[in-house]
Order: C-alpha cells, then sequence, then structure tokens
C-alpha cells in the first residue's frame, strides 16, 4: 500500500495575469478515485485542472503539488504528461493541417486511432483537422478519445458533459468509467479521475466517490456527490455550503 | 535585328522592380554540354537524387518529363497521347518561332535578366496539350544547375489548348555540392478556353544561387488554374512575382504558396488581373521564417465588376531573427466586385503548444508538428498522386523549430 494519495495537493496559491484565482487548496485523490469537482462560474476549477496539468499562464505563487509522491509543482507539463497526467480542455484550440488520428498516434504511438474514435462514435472525424469547426459536443469526444489513448494514470475532465447530447452523454459516461477502471475490481483499480461538472446528469452515467465544491478560490465543501448536488440544485451553491458544512 | 533582340539590348542595364540587384557579369556564360539521355533509368545518379528532393521522381509513373542539366535539354519526351514535351530550340524550329506566344506575356524589356535571357541562345522546354488533350500522369520536369557559377538561362512556353488538361511538377535545383549560380526562368502560359491547368514548381536551391523566375501567365474563357510554389530550402536571392491575366468570363485562378526560409532572401508574390465577369482568384501564402528574410506580396486587380478575389499570408517567425514582410494590395478598380485580404504576421500559438504538450509532446515536438500542419495548405484543383508528392516534401525538410 502506497503511503501517498496519487495526487496530493498542499495549501496551493495560483495567480493568472497578476491575480490571485486559487487561494489554500488542500486535495488529495488517491488511487482508483473519482472525484467531482462543483462551483458557481470563475470560482477557479478550470484554474485548479490547468495548474496541475503544468500550463505555464497558471503561477503558483505558494504551496505545492506532488503526483505519485513526487513534487510536480514546477514540472514542464510534458513532462507531467509523460509521468500520466491527461487533462481534456473546457476549450482546446484548434490546430491546423494536423488530422485527429495523427493527433491520437502522437498521444500514444501504440494506441490504434480507429479503436479508439469508434468508442466515442467519432470514426468519421479520423481525418479532419483537429478541433477546427467542431461543435461543442464534437470538441469533448474528440477529447475523450485522445485521452483513451493516452491512457493517463490521473484523468483530469473539464466539464466533459457540456454541450453534449444526450446519447452521447452515455457513450462518454462509459469512457470515463473506463478511464477511471471503474469497469474493473476496486482492489485492482490505480487510475483515478476529477471531474468539473456544472450538471449532475453526467452522474446518472459514472461512479463518482467523493465531491467538492470550490467558492472563490477555495474549496468550502467535501462529501457524497449526490448529497453535495441535491443541496445545490435546491439551495444553490451558498445554500449547500451553509447547510454541509457550516462554519 | 529582330525586333525581340533590339529591345532586349535596350534593357539589359535595366534593374528589376524588386529584389536586390545581381551582377550578371559575376557569373560564367559558357556552359559544358550533356550528352542526350535515351532512357530515363540513364539519368544520372545526382540528378536523379536531387530531382527527388524536389518532388520530381522519375521512378514512378510519368506522363512525360523534361531534364534540363545546365544549358543542355537531356532529356524531353511525352508518353501521353496529345500531350507534347519538346525542348524549346525543337518547338521554335518546328512553329515558325512561335510567334503567337514567344515574349508576349513577359515583356522582354522587363530587366535585365528577361534581356539577358532573350539574347543568348534558349533552352527550355515547350509542353502542349492539344485540343481535349488530358495527362493522366503528370509531366515531370527538372532543371538541374550542376556547374558551379553559371548562369542558367531558361524559357519556357506552356500552352493547354481548348478543353485540355495539363498536369505539370518543376523542380527547380542545384545538387549539394554546388552553392554559387544564377538561375533565370522565363515562362509563359497561354491556356485557353475550358482548359484546366496545375502547375506545381518546387524550388531547392543552394546557399549562394540568386534566383529570378520571370512568369506570365493568359486565361481564356472558363480556364481554370492551380499554381503551387514551394520553396523549402534557402537561396541567397530570390525573386518573382508572376502575372496572371484572366481574360475570359469565368477563368479561375487559384495560386498558393509555400515558403520557408532559414537564411537567405526570398521575394514572392504574384499578380492577378480579373478582366472579365465571373472571374475569381484567390491567391494563399503561408511562411515560416527561422532566420530569413520573406517579402510575400499579392497583388489583385480587378478591372469589371462581378470578379471576386482574396488574398491571404499568414506568416510564422520561429526565431528571434527573421523578417516576414507581408504586402497585399487590391485595386477594385470599378463597382460591384468583391475583393478581400488576410494577413496575418506572429509567432506559434502558445494554446496550440500547450495543447499538444499536455499530450506528452516536448516543445520542440509540438512546434514541429504545429509548423507541418500550418505548411500543409489544401491545395485544390491537384491530382491525388501530386497531392501525396507534395505532402512528401513538405515531410521530408526538416522543419526544425526555436533559434
Ligand atoms: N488570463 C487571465 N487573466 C486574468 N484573469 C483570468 C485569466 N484567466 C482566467 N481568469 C479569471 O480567473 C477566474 C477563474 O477562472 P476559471 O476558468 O478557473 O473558472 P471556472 O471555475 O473554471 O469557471 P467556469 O465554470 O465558467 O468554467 C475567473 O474569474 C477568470 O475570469
Ligand atoms: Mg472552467
Amino acid at each position: 500500500m502506497e503511503v501517498f494519495g496519487l495526487l496530493e495537493i498542499e495549501d496551493l496559491h495560483v495567480s493568472i495575469g497578476g491575480r490571485m484565482v486559487l487561494k489554500g487548496i488542500n486535495l488529495k485523490i488517491d488511487r482508483g478515485e473519482n472525484h467531482a469537482l462543483f462551483g458557481p462560474n470563475g470560482c477557479g476549477k478550470t484554474t485548479l485542472l490547468n495548474t496541475i496539468a503544468g500550463v505555464p499562464r497558471y503561477v503558483v505563487e505558494s504551496g505545492r503539488i506532488l503526483f505519485k509522491g513526487k513534487d510536480i509543482t514546477h514540472l514542464p507539463m510534458d513532462e507531467r504528461a509523460r509521468m500520466g497526467i491527461g487533462i481534456a480542455f473546457q476549450s482546446p484550440p484548434a490546430i491546423r493541417g494536423l488530422k485527429l488520428k495523427d493527433l491520437i498516434k502522437l498521444c500514444n504511438p501504440e494506441a490504434k486511432p480507429e479503436k479508439v474514435l469508434m468508442e466515442m462514435n467519432f470514426l468519421e472525424f479520423a481525418d479532419r483537422e483537429v478541433n477546427r469547426g467542431f461543435s461543442g459536443g464534437e470538441i469533448k469526444r474528440s477529447e475523450m478519445a485522445q485521452l483513451l489513448a493516452q491512457r493517463p494514470e490521473l484523468v483530469m475532465l473539464d466539464e466533459p458533459d457540456s454541450g453534449v447530447d444526450l446519447e452521447n452523454i452515455k457513450l462518454i459516461g462509459r469512457a470515463i468509467n473506463k478511464l477511471t477502471e471503474k469497469d474493473t475490481k476496486p482492489s485492482k483499480r490505480t487510475r483515478s479521475g476529477i471531474i468539473i461538472t456544472h450538471f449532475g446528469h453526467i452522474l446518472d452515467y459514472i461512479s463518482v466517490d467523493k465531491a467538492h465544491v470550490m467558492m472563490e478560490g477555495t474549496i468550502v465543501c467535501t462529501g457524497s456527490p449526490r448529497e453535495i448536488l441535491e443541496q445545490i440544485k435546491t439551495r444553490g451553491y451558498e445554500g449547500c455550503v451553509r447547510c454541509l458544512c457550516p462554519t | 535585328m529582330s525586333d525581340i533582340a533590339e529591345r532586349a539590348k535596350k534593357a539589359l542595364g535595366k534593374k528589376a522592380t524588386y529584389g536586390p540587384d545581381v551582377d550578371l557579369e559575376k557569373y560564367d556564360v559558357e556552359a559544358k554540354p550533356h550528352e542526350e539521355i535515351q532512357r530515363l533509368e540513364e539519368v544520372p545518379e545526382d540528378v536523379r537524387k536531387a530531382a527527388l528532393n524536389v518532388g520530381v521522381s522519375l521512378e514512378k509513373e510519368v506522363g512525360g518529363a523534361y531534364i534540363q542539366m545546365d544549358q543542355t535539354p537531356v532529356v524531353a519526351r511525352s508518353s501521353t497521347e496529345g500531350i507534347e514535351v519538346l525542348d524549346i530550340a525543337t518547338a521554335l524550329k518546328k512553329y515558325d518561332g512561335l510567334k503567337d506566344y514567344w515574349w508576349k506575356l513577359v515583356p522582354v524589356d522587363q530587366d535585365k535578366y528577361t534581356a539577358d535571357v532573350a539574347l543568348h541562345p534558349p533552352a527550355g522546354y515547350f509542353l502542349r496539350a492539344k485540343s481535349g488533350a488530358k495527362t493522366i500522369f503528370p509531366l515531370k520536369s527538372c532543371l538541374y544547375l550542376g556547374q558551379t557559377n553559371l548562369n542558367q538561362r531558361v524559357h519556357n512556353i506552356i500552352i493547354a489548348e481548348e478543353g485540355s488538361e495539363l498536369h505539370v511538377i518543376t523542380g527547380c535545383t542545384t545538387p549539394s555540392h554546388v552553392q554559387k549560380g544564377l538561375h533565370i526562368g522565363v515562362s509563359e502560359f497561354f491556356i485557353k478556353k475550358g482548359a484546366h491547368v496545375s502547375f506545381t514548381m518546387i524550388h531547392s536551391w543552394g546557399r549562394e544561387v540568386d534566383v529570378r523566375p520571370r512568369t506570365g501567365i493568359y486565361m481564356e474563357e472558363g480556364a481554370t488554374l492551380s499554381n503551387n510554389y514551394i520553396c523549402l530550402t534557402p537561396a541567397k536571392t530570390l525573386q518573382t512575382y508572376p502575372k496572371a491575366i484572366l481574360d475570359g468570363p469565368g477563368a479561375v485562378a487559384s495560386f498558393n504558396t509555400v515558403l520557408y526560409a532559414k537564411e537567405g532572401h526570398l521575394d514572392t508574390g504574384s499578380e492577378i488581373v480579373l478582366r472579365a465577369p465571373r472571374c475569381s482568384a484567390d491567391s494563399i501564402t503561408r511562411a515560416v521564417s527561422v532566420g530569413g528574410e520573406i517579402i510575400t506580396r499579392g497583388k489583385m486587380v480587378g478591372e469589371v465588376p462581378d470578379v471576386k478575389a482574396h488574398l491571404e499570408c499568414v506568416g510564422l517567425i520561429l526565431s528571434e531573427k527573421g523578417r516576414i514582410d507581408s504586402i497585399p494590395e487590391l485595386d477594385g478598380r470599378c463597382g460591384g466586385l468583391d475583393m478581400s485580404h488576410e494577413a496575418a504576421v506572429g509567432k506559434i500559438s502558445e494554446l496550440e503548444l500547450e495543447y499538444l504538450m499536455a499530450r506528452g509532446l516536448t516543445k520542440d515536438q509540438a512546434t514541429g508538428v504545429i509548423v507541418r500542419g500550418f505548411l500543409d495548405v489544401e491545395i485544390k484543383g491537384l491530382p491525388e498522386s501530386l497531392r501525396d508528392e507534395l505532402r512528401k516534401i513538405t515531410q521530408l525538410q526538416e522543419l526544425h523549430g526555436g533559434s
């Protein structure tokens, strides 16, 4: 048994463009766990995921990030990716002249692009340029296909369900379960996930172990996903926090 | 003395509008002659290799071939019914001096380079698709400058008769050991009613080679042209500014230019004149500088209503040094036309780099992928085989970013 969680974040402060956005985040994700992250627009959810991924625009002012027990706070993002961190971006850029199937190959030379694209019901996009002219929902499927090829140990999903229609949400749910090994025995699971969502709908299809509510750059509440989602739905974010995690 | 020679004489000292002035005296005019080659398999290995580097593979099916070593045409033959491939001296004899074509589009007194070509024995190719004839496999030609410090002069005539279809790929190159030289190439294109031409020119020169192509294109009603120019290796100075006149209703021209400059000076561009209704033209340039200087000029002239023209130039400067100067010009000379341009010069998008790095690519790998994609312009009007060869060319070159 490892002493470390797969991911551990200690008192993380992060600024963007000189503005402090994350103000003391503490988070631990053990192997085999899948966490959900809720919170109002602009509270810092994307900032947290992108900081873990190592996007240079997000400046760590203090605190640290440990992955597999190693301090990765100042590691370049490609090294983090090669260590096993993967991310599906909220709004990724288009890349001219690069076919989706070729990008999938770049994610993992051993992957079979046709296979992962088929899993996402996305085969007809194999020869399209990455994200160019993709609709909102198509972008999400493109991101999932890339992650299925990359097979990271820590899967970070930034609103994988936004803009996705009811049928494809099942496909995305299935892919998330696969990526977080919810289809294998709990004792055999080594991969983990963290997923940002505004609508609980995706939770009907995936299994999530813990949920966090983020407000203004801090995690204000942690608990059972169903319970938290219910509270947010009926009382709003503020009400949820006051009710479940009174100070 | 002929009128042509007389006008040329007067222009011998005339500097070109664009590009650094080249001292013609510095170059040798005496070219060592080469033997004619009977079979494509007998093309010398170094020529074959150099040709391959500019996308002219002589192994695969070719509809015809023209190979010129220095000033000698060593291969000129067609294997396609209705398609003529001759060396220009033979064509001039056969067709009574090519009176309707010879120096009809490029003014002989345009500058000292055209004058210099006119005043010396001509070498070059004559390509003609007879009315209704079609090339299935592209014609391949290679202009090979193998003699150090030579002034290589070329004059080509390309004629697509009514309703014909002509696909040509021309590679101009020096072998790796020849660094110094001058290449002046005059090309005149006549694309007649309803004919379709794709012309792809790939340049690969030595570091100390000066290059001055001079091109004129004339298009009749319903004619279409896909003109592609690719230069991925440095030349000392290169200046080219083809002029196309769309003279018949519904003529369509599309120019694609791909430039990659490690060093040296590339001054490219084109002028397209839309002279008849329903004509349309677009010109797309992708330029990457990793230290070299690139000037891309584009000019569209709309002379009548109901024409469409679009200019686009996107440039990436990947090193601290390097320059891309994009000069788009739109000259609309009446109402009822539609002309536009789009230009951007900058660096690789951080977002795109980060996106690929999040998938595990190093910064260098990510840069390479983005640059390759950037240069992979989608070229309309090319047969599939040519498209593949073109793609190979852009893959061949090591396109490393960074300084
Ligand atoms: N480049 C930047 N410069 C300044 N502020 C920024 C920059 N990028 C993001 N921010 C700000 O940081 C805050 C957190 O943004 P973030 O994208 O993390 O929010 P989020 O919780 O993911 O919101 P959403 O639910 O809308 O996706 C926002 O107020 C945003 O405006
Ligand atoms: Mg967000």
